[in-house]
């Protein structure tokens, strides 16, 4: 089966008063159907920009400078998919794209919402604006949503946003980003600034929406735990480029580029011991005057020769597994004495 | 070793609208000289405001504080400057705890000068470069006349905590202080923290959201859960983790996700008897977790509060059906024959 969405060579640059900042540098990857890929990466790595860019919601600094994105649409007769070519949608055709083909859940999205407007507003503006689900029909499927996201329908629907908490507000959104049936979804930080408890609420919707409904996911997120939970395939992102792509098994169990090997090291768990962590010395590259060759080489503990002057592309590791490190084969082992 | 900060049944409300919420109720907790706690709990527990409390940033309602020995209501000019200077605190925002209008050099040479730890310019300067190696910054010159934007998230709080150390300080308050930096610098700044804490003896109580991290951080310390503005249980941290004996720690630990997927995903999950999250407004009666806890045991539970009891394993929890348990093993234990 084709993939949900494939992307080729995407640039995205902002213009910044002290030069160009290169966010998104010729990124390529394909979201599988029904897969849910997770993007990590810190702050700066560009990932936010990548999901605002497939919905083209980026700010006006922004431009894309170059790149595909094809978005094909599975209708369940067992026909061929539908093509669409993301970037060359405009007006009407990028508004019914937006939200009925694809649908985003903002970063700090609990303030979203018009204070003023009841939850059932929030519905009928959005079905208004993309759609064309009216009516009575538009509050079954409402109410049914809000039910899936486990909120009590009857009293959210009549709800205005400051009488729902924060993890209630994040399941709106949610149920919002599903009301027209779209086929890919993306959801930058989902769970960032929820309580602990909360945030096992939405992960446990969001896994048993992913059984009862058929959707890609792309969750953006700097939580390597988030992606353990529920992740098919992990993207790594750092300065604005794809470093290594696995599925969670491997991203977690066997990771070839150094900056995946130096995060997983880096997170704290319940269960392992304090002299198992390590840091990544330095920071993440000024984007806008970013080192040359590899621009992970300046905290790199294998960075050679060649990482200061060649930036590697990505290699084909094996079965699913791509990497853009020169020395991936043996990052796992040289790595290991570090800490 | 001496404890270095006492609270005794601390307390302090606020005033919301004309409803009065309790959002630390009579906390009593002893640290002592080069201890580490953790106090984790999620929002809106009452962790912050107890930090603010024993840094002197907000006054208790009720309850006392006691700094080396002394209540701090009762301190003398000199001796509440004393208790002023000795304790200092971190806060989470990086990007809001220093002032983007002075250099790096003045954030650190301010409070040497105003508090005359320092006799002339030349000894300013020479100290100003010694917290700043003290916190990793080298080679600090690099770093003197820099403004807070020109750094990451990480200098910053290192530029934090060498502000803090300026007036040697016996007792560190980090309110998330690591939260807002990336992943993978937290445990460098954590570890400069511990080395800091070693060198110079300090006490630090660290608040945080995280429990693994509380795990990593306070390895030899202990561990205080905090629940609707009260302490449930207090342990060693590694002895917390591996054995939470109050059903809120249980279920906090269950809820927790996991930067592995194996562990993760076939974690068992406790359920709580309700998803409602209770208002610090309208408190429940006598145990404030009984509407949600998995180990509900009647009456008690709902109309007395329960204590926090110390045990012999060094452990302090505040459940009735816990302590009953323990008081029956205890009874057991002493009714043995002796052999």
């Amino acid at each position: 089966m084709e993939p949900t969405l494939t992307v080729r060579n995407l640039t995205i640059e902002y213009a910044a008063r002290r030069g160009k900042v290169q966010a998104i540098r010729k990124v390529s990857f394909d979201v599988k159907r029904g897969e849910a890929l997770a993007l990590i990466g810190e702050s700066g790595s560009g990932k936010t920009t990548l999901g605002l860019g497939i919905v083209q919601l980026l700010p006006a600094t922004a431009r894309i400078t170059s790149g595909d994105i094809l978005y094909r649409r599975q209708d369940k007769t067992g026909t061929p998919p539908i093509e669409i070519p993301a970037l060359n949608l405009k007006g009407n055709s990028l508004r019914q794209f937006r939200w009925r083909e694809c649908a985003m859940v903002f970063q700090g999205a609990l303030n979203a919402f018009n204070p003023v407007l009841k939850i059932a507003d929030h519905f009928r503006d959005t079905a208004k604006a993309h759609g064309s689900l009216n009516g009575k029909t538009l509050e079954e499927r409402g109410k049914y949503l809000l039910n899936l996201v486990r909120l009590d329908a009857e009293r959210v629907w009549k709800s205005y946003p400051h009488e729902l908490s924060g993890g209630m507000r994040q399941r709106v959104l949610i149920a919002l980003a599903l009301l027209l049936e779209p086929q890919l979804i993306i959801l930058d930080e989902p769970t960032t600034a929820l309580d602990i408890l909360t945030q096992r609420n939405i992960m446990d919707v969001l896994k048993e929406l992913r059984t009862k409904l058929d959707f890609s996911l792309i969750f953006i997120s700097h939580d390597l735990s988030l992606a353990a939970e529920l992740a098919d395939r992990v993207a790594t992102v750092y300065a604005g480029k794809i470093v290594e792509t696995a599925d969670v098994q491997t991203i977690f169990q066997a990771p070839t580029h150094p900056y995946t090997i130096g995060l997983i090291n880096a997170v704290p768990t319940l269960t392992g011991h304090k002299d198992d962590l390590t840091s990544i010395p330095g920071s993440p590259p000024d984007l806008v005057e970013m080192p040359t060759g590899c621009k992970f080489h300046p905290r790199c503990p294998l960075a050679d020769e060649r990482c200061k002057t060649e930036e590697p592309e990505s290699e084909f590791a094996a079965g699913d597994h791509w990497v853009a490190c020169w020395h991936w084969q043996r990052a796992r082992e040289a790595l290991k004495s570090y800490g | 070793m001496r404890s270095i900060i006492e609270l005794h049944n601390l307390t302090r409300t606020f005033q919301v609208k004309r409803s009065t919420i309790k959002a630390v109720d009579d906390v009593s907790l002893a640290i002592q000289e080069g201890e580490i706690v953790c106090l984790v709990g999620e929002s809106g527990c009452g962790k912050t405001t107890t930090g603010k409390m024993i840094a002197g940033a907000l006054a208790p309602s009720s309850g006392a504080i006691h700094y080396m020995g002394q209540n701090i209501s009762a301190l003398s000019k000199t001796g509440f400057k004393k208790y002023r200077l000795g304790v200092q605190m971190i806060h989470q925002d990086p990007y809001a705890s220093l002032n983007p209008a002075h250099t790096v050099y003045d954030i650190i040479a301010a409070p040497l000068r105003h508090h005359g730890f320092t006799k002339n310019e030349a000894h300013t300067q020479e100290r100003v470069r010694e917290l700043l190696e003290l916190v990793d910054m080298t080679p600090p010159d690099d770093f003197l006349e820099k403004f807070p934007h020109q750094l990451s998230g990480g200098q910053r709080q290192r530029v934090s905590i060498a502000r803090a150390l300026t007036v040697s300080p016996s007792f560190i308050v980090a309110d998330e202080a690591v939260s807002m930096v990336d992943v993978s610098i937290r445990i460098s700044l954590l570890k400069t923290l511990t080395r800091l804490k070693e060198k110079m003896g300090l006490a630090v109580l660290f608040i945080t959201h995280d429990l693994a991290l509380a795990k990593y951080f306070a390895w030899e310390g202990r561990i205080g859960v905090m629940y609707l503005g009260r302490i449930v249980e207090l342990a060693p941290a590694r002895q917390l983790v591996e054995s939470p004996q109050h059903p809120y720690t249980q279920v906090l630990l269950s809820a927790i996700p996991e930067a592995d997927p194996d562990v993760t995903r076939r974690k068992q999950r406790i359920e709580l008897r309700s998803m409602d999250v209770p208002s610090l407004l309208r408190l429940p009666s006598g145990c404030a977790f009984h509407p949600r806890c998995p180990k509900f045991d009647g009456e008690k539970c709902e109309k007395v509060v329960p204590q926090l009891t110390m045990f012999d394993d060094g452990s302090a929890v505040a459940c009735h059906p816990v302590q009953r348990m323990r008081a029956v093993e205890t009874l057991r234990a002493t009714s043995l024959p002796r052999t």
